[in-house]
């Protein structure tokens, strides 16, 4: 049974990306206000309700989707590949570029991750693209240091020297002889990245500073159904939930990736 | 121990300086001019060179930076726009309810992990490990803006147990609180499980075993205690998310912290807030980590140690 249930993750992550996928083909309709269908409960013709200007929920929650995922994969492919250069470049290099580095790496994790995003979120104004900024401007410091450990670690292995003396150039080294070295670990705390990028960007959004109306977000879904929260309680049931099983898959994938790697905890279990 | 400490301290000032310069340079990275989005779009050109003379923006930037070091020191963080009082008055009234929220949360989370960490750590792999681990794993994937309005929905509006809102009823730390403290207890109670999983194969725990001691000294003492280690680390790491986490559950319970008055502040775009908001939650992250450095060397002495 245990078996089956693995890839119950798997599932939950494609339809997000499905409804991720044709949210771009629902028409105009759904911005559209009706009043006189103002926070109707789940009914047919409105499978998880209207909000309260009329528009219905589900629609806006495939809006939402599209919403988080763009965010969700710019932000991990971005950080991703700004951390993962700067942490592979610096360990490489060593001597001062790596000291100062290292001390860029130290300030940037000296401030609260989110407080960074806010502030950053703060200063540019709200919107997705700023968004996406100000979350790789705190996303990629987790990958810089991970490849810059795991770099260290690999650097003096027999294969790199080999290519060193033959005379392979930096560039080639970095990439073709350390990268897919590190690509296994890397790719489990991408996982873990995107469920963060999802709360960050659905927080960003509850806060104001992220996507703005009639825009959707799960977070600003979630921002105005709160005002409603005695009436109509669905306005944030429906978005909440969405979000937490997303997050919830993605951290479960991400886990069992990690168990996966592993070598140690395979052995005992 | 003191050349540790020293070190410790250097690195401190050392960070708190280059936060406390990259706060100050946030208010140049206002797209356009700032006195202009901070006055709006109707105010009058002698309205914003008053404001501009007041924020010191006219002045070239080395010397900005040097009045704003120098107030700093001393404690003087501007004056704010919306309020019309010290920035510094304005923070000392707001930061005591953040902390009282952080600490309380703090409690919650330790008083929820620990014994679920032990517990699934004693029965890995049986039924309660599987329970404890995927409650944690919900724990760590709920966003507190939406546990936030359903413990409201549940336990103020559903049962009428606790206030809604604000801090003044009795009871009210309550939800804040443990909104803000679950994902903490999450990730504490799975970091100590796993520590705790990886000490029960040490050769020091088979000795205690071995010579007979009881379960509650094995586990409770010996195990224990080696696996604060990580679990310290963790702690102080998280409380950073914590301080950003107190940002979004103030503004869901209303809450008159920091984070409610950074958020507002932003809305209003009086920027001297804003910006002794980000430098205080951010000072007092460096803070926490620097004592967190400081538990781990007095719990492990190879730290203290080591050159």
């Amino acid at each position: 049974m245990f078996n089956n249930l693995k890839y119950i993750p798997y599932l939950i992550i494609i339809l997000w990306f499905l409804m991720a996928l044709f949210a771009p083909l629902l028409d105009d309709g759904v911005n559209v206000v009706d009043l006189d269908r103002m926070l109707s409960p789940p009914s047919f013709s409105a499978i998880f309700g209207t909000d309260e200007l009329g528009r219905p929920v589900f629609e806006r929650l495939l809006l939402g989707a599209q919403t988080s995922f763009y965010v969700a994969v710019s932000v991990v492919i971005f950080s991703f590949m700004i951390g993962t250069t700067i942490g592979i470049f610096s360990a490489y290099t060593g001597g001062l570029v790596d000291s100062v580095i290292t001390k860029v790496i130290d300030v940037f994790l000296a401030f609260p991750g989110l407080l960074l995003a806010i502030a950053l979120a703060a200063i540019l104004g709200p919107g997705i693209e700023n968004v996406v900024f100000a979350l790789v401007t705190v996303g990629w410091v987790g990958y810089a240091r991970l490849a810059r450990a795991q770099t260290l670690s690999i650097k003096h292995r027999e294969h790199i020297q080999a290519a060193r003396s033959l005379g392979t150039s930096t560039f080639w080294i970095l990439f073709k002889h350390i990268l897919p070295l590190i690509l296994a670990t890397l790719g489990v705390e991408a996982t873990f990245g995107i469920a963060g990028a999802v709360i960050s960007e659905a927080g960003l959004s509850f806060l104001g500073l992220g996507v703005q109306a009639p825009d959707a977000s799960w977070g600003n879904m979630i921002r105005e159904g709160t005002r409603y929260l005695l009436v109509a309680p669905h306005l944030v049931l429906f978005p909440g939930v969405a979000l937490m099983l997303v997050v919830l898959a993605v951290n479960l994938v991400g886990d069992q990736w990690r168990d996966y790697l592993d070598v140690k905890s395979k052995n005992r279990n | 121990m003191f050349q540790f400490l020293l070190r410790l301290s250097i690195s401190v000032l050392f960070i708190s300086w280059v936060v406390g310069s990259l706060v100050f340079l946030l208010i140049h990275l206002v797209p356009g001019d700032p006195v202009a989005v901070m006055l709006g779009d109707w105010a009058s050109p002698a309205d914003e060179e008053v404001l501009r003379q007041q924020l010191g923006l006219n002045l070239p930037l080395w010397e900005q930076y040097w009045v704003y070091m120098s107030n700093l020191v001393q404690g003087d963080l501007g004056q704010s726009l919306f309020y019309q009082q010290p920035v510094s008055e304005l923070i000392s009234q707001r930061f005591p309810f953040t902390l009282q929220l952080t600490l309380m949360a703090l409690f919650i989370a330790i008083l929820i992990a620990f014994p679920m960490g032990i517990f699934a750590s004693i029965r890995a792999g049986e039924w309660p490990d599987h329970v404890a681990m995927t409650v944690s794993l919900i724990g760590v994937s709920i966003p507190n803006f939406w546990l936030g309005p359903m413990l409201i929905l549940l336990f103020s509006i559903g049962l009428g147990w606790l206030p809604v809102s604000g801090a003044e009823a009795s009871g009210s730390w309550i939800l804040p609180s443990l909104t803000l403290g679950t994902a903490l207890a999450a990730i504490l109670a799975r970091m100590l499980r796993a520590s705790l999983l990886e000490i029960y194969h040490e050769d020091y725990i088979k000795t205690a075993r071995a010579k007979g001691l009881s379960a509650t000294a094995v586990y409770g003492k010996h195990a224990l205690r080696n696996a604060m280690l990580p679990v310290v680390t963790i702690l102080g790491l998280q409380l950073g998310t914590l301080l950003g986490g107190a940002v979004i559950t103030e503004v869901v319970f209303d809450w008159p912290g920091l984070g409610q008055l950074l958020v507002d502040s932003i809305q209003r775009r009086d920027y001297p807030v804003v910006q002794a908001c980000i430098l205080v939650i951010s000072m007092s992250y460096i803070t926490i980590n620097g004592l967190t450095e400081m538990v781990y060397a007095w719990l492990d002495p190879r730290i203290r140690l080591a050159k």
